[in-house]
């Protein structure tokens, strides 16, 4: 049996009337995993912003804060020829292969997880590969296919290639949102006349979409950042904004590094945006957890 | 009394057989396959034609010597062979580190509050900039004369050697993937029906108990996953190693003698073969970690209704 | 185990000290700025009772147990155990053993594991845990299940599981949120006397969350229901059975027959009349006072005390059969009024769907209460109208 005489709570003595939730102390270990928290948003933000003050920055020998403030690298990042097109390219990009990879992987996705057939789990297998793959094993010889096909170097091949990693991430996300739903489900619709098409359209997708929306966010976030897929193929007129940035920084006689963060900070003010737009539509702590426990 | 129609016996005798579309369709063909058509296109042009490719120009090397050339002589020079090492001393600690790191934060962001928006916010920022950004904006803060180490000067606190090594490329890598960790971890954690924290608590479980005996074994397949998936960015490490690592040194990872092979060397094969290398070693540890998975509990973590 | 009388309070696995009552008093719980789930709730629980908290969805009666468990801080009010004060201890440390809707069994531990859980938190030596929980599982009749996960048991097993759970720590008090309602209603009739039989055999004291009236009825020695968060009545089964003290209670009770009326005049006592379907009344006024002539009144009268009559008197009730239910022993007849309004009739003479019915009723089981019914309370619950 519990003990029966156990000292009151540290608190005042208090009356009928007072609240009384018994509020612990902060632990150890709450302590500590704020103190990491707050060790990452401050490492965090202090380089973002270091960026970002770099671009506004007329030159920064050492010290706290750059000697002079101008806004004029903008200015210069905008004319260099190549940065507009960058940034075209990459809007290009980002919306053909979301938009291919939603289109090719949600029915995919849809019919890995209700039907059984012969070879469904070797296409699992071979659908999990380019996810975990580092996309270096691959990147080089899938370049080399698209210049012997003739496209290489072209919006074409840039958006082929970044479909690889995340035509597969769309499906593997589907799978468990599609398993969600009852069967029941769909049987009522085609019991209520719904036609294939009818049954995609107003039934599964409606019911599928944090899953859509979660899939199309993770491939957004992938494809703005995808480097060395997109390195081996694009040429000068078909680089994405983080291959045009990766060159500058990475060329000692290259542009000078506030000119370079002039150009990031139009990146990052477009992967703001779309984030931003994203986290309307979903939150992807949910979604990335299995949604089973969510009942329907 | 007319006689059956010719057809009509034909039919008759064609009854018997069910149509092969229904044997089929009992085995799980029918038309809904097509769906399947465009992504297992996509999949088997784009990405397994070329892996397969590669894999078998890596035995035909450029220079001759033999099928077995461009391994021999790789895993011969002890330079690419440190790569491996260099490669596994980067991506397992990493990994581990990003798990053991936002698996704490993740189990108090568990329930909704109050800023719980801008937590998710903040997280992901570091995950939509990408690791060039994050490898860009480094120099500033943490080079001999940036601002931690002006500011361990002005305490002082010795100074920091956190960039241009292996060091740099450990905190480029664990700013973004630590973002993910925890927010795979957090939708886990947040997936343990409340009820079971609850029915411990009235079956005098403190907070630790609670943890230990009910959270922590039912999320731990989940940090598992966590892990796997920190694993596999890790293994993919490549710019930040160049930008703000030791590329020729400390953080030589395998990415980097497959960049040099393709587009210093114009060794196709060498790069095919590091490649495979590459590969062989990350399916490897991730198949002891399923391995390991696979041993734990895997049921669901709700309460269970009968 | 000693075997007791039902509702006797000796409770043979004893601690040092026994409590003899255990008291929320002015319990609000509030969530933010939203109106509180529970408010100004006053309850007393005594060594050996049985009380039934009944209402519908969102009453507060979970809340009230949860409050009591520990499980949620009050936002006033206390919670007290003799002279005690314990709403400022964790739940951990109340000592309360408690029984889920959904059953909350740990999905990675067994069966044996489950019900050993309470005592491996009060570091309980092994043998000793072990004989205990075989002993809880032996009372819900599980025994061989012991190596057993609970995804491997029906909805049943798991729920008995459950009470083994909470009966292995020898509560002083086992807190029970609807635990029969996720279950087919077969099991749920046999659950309900397999938990009367434990609770009369260990001397228990029990509270028990429920939306079903005939739970609360069969189980309880004292009902208490709640409406918005607020105590509406209490007493014993029998008390609240036959004298709702509300339109609302009644409407809990069985009184499926709840309609609007306008009242009359005052008879001897608490006699009234009041007019209905067109005819006038005869009832009696159960709440309220000095009404006036046409003041808006609800009437509650059961199923059962309708009569049928064989002929139409002045006083009757003239009905269409419309529907004819077929239960054994009895029918139950849904008949409409002339004016479109619907009574239910339950007899055991024989009705015929499309004949014509005239019905009486006692003028003391016309319970007769002041003001108008806000349906939406407990449309669920207490059968639609």
């Amino acid at each position: 049996m519990s003990t029966t005489t156990i000292a009151p709570a540290p608190s005042s003595a208090p009356t009928a009337d007072t609240t009384a939730s018994a509020r612990s102390r902060p632990t150890v270990t709450a302590v500590l995993t704020w103190m990491i928290g707050g060790l990452f948003a401050a490492t965090l933000l202090a380089v973002l912003a270091s960026v970002i003050v770099t671009s506004i920055s007329a030159s920064w020998g050492g010290g706290w804060l750059p000697d002079g403030y101008t806004f004029s690298w903008f200015r210069q990042a905008w004319d260099t020829p190549g940065l507009a097109r960058s940034i075209e390219v990459t809007f290009e990009v980002a919306a053909a292969d979301v938009a291919a990879a939603l289109l090719i992987g949600v029915p995919a996705g849809y019919v890995l997880a209700r039907k059984r057939f012969p070879g469904r789990n070797a296409i699992m297998l071979f659908t999990l590969l380019p996810v975990i793959l580092p996309p270096l094993t691959y990147a080089v010889q899938l370049a080399a296919l698209m210049y012997r096909l003739g496209i290489g170097g072209t919006l074409l091949s840039v958006i082929l290639v970044n479909l690889v990693p995340i035509l597969p991430l769309v499906m593997l996300i589907t799978v468990p949102f599609v398993e969600q739903i009852s069967p029941d489900v769909e049987h009522a619709a085609r019991v209520f006349g719904a036609d294939n098409l009818r049954l995609f359209s107003r039934v599964l997708v409606p019911l599928l979409s944090p899953g859509i929306v979660a899939a199309a966010v993770l491939s957004l976030v992938r494809v703005l950042g995808s480097f060395e897929l997109t390195f081996f193929v694009s040429g000068a007129k078909t680089q994405t904004l983080v291959v045009t940035i990766f060159g500058a920084l990475s060329d000692p006689g290259g542009p000078p590094p506030a000119l370079t963060a002039a150009m990031t900070v139009f990146y990052m003010a477009i992967a703001l945006l779309g984030l931003l737009i994203s986290l309307r539509f979903a939150n992807p702590a949910q979604t990335l957890a299995r949604p089973a426990h969510r009942t329907l | 009394m007319t006689q059956m129609p010719v057809t009509e016996i034909q039919s008759c005798a064609r009854a018997e057989r069910q149509p092969i579309r229904h044997r089929l369709a009992d085995r799980g063909v029918d038309w809904s396959l097509l769906l399947l058509g465009p992504a297992v296109a996509v999949i088997a042009g784009l990405f397994l034609y070329p892996f397969i490719y590669g894999l078998s120009i890596s035995f035909q090397p450029q220079a001759g010597g033999g099928a077995l050339a461009n391994y021999k002589n790789f895993f011969a020079d002890s330079y690419q062979v440190g790569s491996i090492l260099k490669t596994l001393r980067l991506a397992l600690p990493v990994a581990f580190l990003s798990v053991a790191l936002a698996a704490p934060l993740a189990y108090r962001c568990r329930r909704d509050f109050r800023g719980r928006k801008v937590v998710t916010l903040v997280v992901m920022l570091p995950i939509t900039f990408g690791g060039i950004l994050i490898a860009q904006g480094m120099p500033r803060v943490f080079s001999p004369v940036g601002w931690l180490n002006l500011t361990l000067k002005a305490i002082g606190l010795p100074q920091a050697d956190l960039i241009y090594n292996y060091q740099g490329t450990f905190i480029a890598a664990l700013l973004t993937s630590l973002p993910l960790s925890f927010l795979m971890m957090m939708g886990f954690f947040g997936g343990i029906d409340r009820s079971l924290e609850h029915a411990a608590a009235t079956l005098g479980a403190g907070r630790a108990a609670r943890f230990w005996r009910i959270i922590l074994p039912l999320a731990a397949p989940g940090i598992l996953t966590a892990f796997m998936l920190a694993l596999v960015e890790s293994f993919a490490i490549f710019p930040s190693a160049i930008l703000v690592g030791q590329p020729d040194n400390q953080t030589h990872v395998l990415t980097i003698p497959i960049y040099q092979a393709a587009s210093q060397n114009s060794d196709y094969t060498m790069a095919s073969a590091i490649a495979v290398v590459l590969t062989a070693i990350e399916l490897l540890i991730l198949g002891v970690v399923v391995f390991v998975r696979g041993r734990l509990f895997k049921g669901p973590a709700t309460a269970g209704k009968g | 185990m000693a075997i007791t009388t039902a509702g006797a309070n000796q409770n043979q696995h004893t601690s040092a000290v026994e409590f003899e009552r255990l008291s929320l008093r002015g319990v609000t719980r509030a969530y933010g700025k939203n109106p509180p789930a529970l408010r100004d709730f006053d309850l007393e629980l005594g060594r050996g009772d049985f009380v039934a908290l009944l209402g519908p969805s969102g009453c507060g009666k979970s809340t009230a147990l949860a409050c009591l468990a520990g499980l949620q801080p009050l936002t006033r009010g206390s919670i007290w155990r003799d002279g005690e004060r314990i709403d400022t201890r964790p739940a951990e440390k109340r000592g309360f053993g408690m029984v889920f809707q959904n059953y909350a069994l740990f999905p990675h531990l067994s069966v044996q594991k489950n019900v050993e859980f309470g005592l491996a938190m009060r570091r309980v030596a092994r043998r000793q845990r072990q004989e205990r929980a075989l002993a809880a599982l032996r009372t819900v009749q599980l025994e061989e299940h012991l190596g057993k996960l609970p995804s491997q048991l029906s909805g049943g097993q798991q729920q008995r599981v459950a009470i083994a759970r909470a009966l292995a720590i020898e509560p002083e008090v086992v807190l029970m949120d609807e635990p029969l309602s996720n279950l087919d209603a077969a099991l749920r009739v046999e659950m309900r006397t397999e938990i009367k039989r434990i609770y009369q055999e260990r001397g228990l004291t029990v509270l028990y969350v429920t939306h079903d009236q005939e739970e609360a009825l069969s189980l309880a020695t004292r009902l208490v229901v709640l409406r918005k968060g607020r105590l509406e009545q209490t007493g014993t089964p029998q008390e609240v059975y036959a004298n709702p003290v509300s339109a609302y209670v009644a409407g809990f009770m069985g009184y499926r027959n709840l309609f609007p009326a306008r009242f009359l005049a005052s008879g001897p006592g608490r006699g009234v009349s009041v007019t209905a379907f067109g005819r006038s009344l005869a009832g009696t006024l159960i709440s309220g006072g000095g009404l006036a002539a046409d003041a808006e009144v609800t009437v509650a009268i059961r199923p059962e005390d309708l009569v049928i009559s064989a002929d139409a008197d002045a006083g009757a009730v003239t009905a269409l059969a419309e529907v004819v239910e077929y239960h054994g022993r009895e029918l139950s007849v849904q008949a409409r009024t002339s004016d479109g309004g619907v009574l239910h009739v339950k007899t055991d003479q024989p009705v015929v769907a499309g004949s014509t019915l005239a019905l009486t009723a006692r003028a003391d089981r016309v319970l007769v209460y002041q003001g108008g019914l806000d349906r939406d309370e407990f449309a669920i619950e207490a059968g639609t109208q």
